[in-house]
């Protein structure tokens, strides 16, 4: 007997994309990242420990655009994982069900983690700026 | 009505066969990980610019020592559960799924071990 090949349960390509939906894919795409983020700081430390020549060399990678460009991605998925962590530790002790509160949670997880995302640029900017 | 046999709830252990373990266990991880990354963070911008000795110097202090390896092993013990769902998720065939879920626990502890080795080196000034 051939079973049909019909579509299984949840048929994401009919929902509508809502907060909750997109925040719950967004927290697995950010830790998905994020782990790839631990290779690169397992690769730095290794870098430190094998000297200043391949301390710069790494330096080079982390200086440049692309560099920059994924260590801001790694620190904006960072602070969403961590916030949104957070709301799922809630979640766990059995708090913040309602629909209602769902939401506010959820922007309030998107606000924590653009402010702390902007403000740590800012201060890191500042600080390659001064020279410090 | 409960349609669970005795024994199977005696054993507590779910469908899953392990019970909450691997639930507690990114649950335990991922609050340690909360002031861990933040720590980890500021400590990476405030040395936004530093040269290796200064690296050097930041690692060999005790507790940037202990932090730094508690980190690591928090993050790929967090990270390798993380993944490990996803892959239960979405690889479907029994091989692929069996194949990709033994290379993620061997990656996650070798790059685990080589960081902590890495820290150690600096730390002891090996």
């Amino acid at each position: 007997m051939s079973a049909r090949q019909r579509p299984l349960s949840p048929h994401l390509q009919v929902y509508k994309p809502q907060l909750t939906s997109v925040l719950s894919i967004t927290h697995r795409a950010t830790g998905l990242f994020l782990g790839l983020g631990a290779l690169v700081l397992c690769y730095w430390l290794l870098a430190v420990a094998a000297g200043p020549e391949f301390y710069g060399r790494a330096q080079g990678i982390t200086g440049s655009w692309y560099g920059q460009l994924l260590l801001f991605g790694w620190v904006a998925s960072l602070y969403y994982h961590l916030c949104n962590g957070i709301r799922h530790l809630f979640w766990d002790a059995g708090y913040g069900f309602e629909l209602k509160t769902t939401y506010a949670s959820g922007y309030a997880v998107v606000a924590a983690s653009v402010i702390l995302t902007v403000v740590t640029w800012i201060v890191a900017a500042m600080r390659l700026g001064g020279g410090a | 009505m409960n349609l669970r046999t005795p024994l199977s709830r005696a054993r507590g252990l779910g469908s899953a066969k392990e019970g909450t373990h691997h639930w507690w266990w990114q649950r335990l991880t991922a609050v340690a990980l909360v002031p861990l990354s933040l720590w980890f963070i500021v400590s990476l911008v405030c040395m936004i610019g530093a040269d290796h000795a200064e690296i050097v110097a930041w690692m060999q202090a005790p507790a940037v020592s202990l932090l730094l390896i508690l980190f690591i092993i928090m993050l790929f013990h967090h990270a390798q559960l993380g993944v490990q769902v996803v892959i239960e998720d979405y690889v479907h065939s029994k091989w692929q799924k069996v194949t990709s879920l033994v290379l993620l626990k061997f990656l996650a502890m070798i790059a685990a071990l080589a960081s902590i080795i890495a820290v150690l080196k600096v730390s002891l000034g090996l």
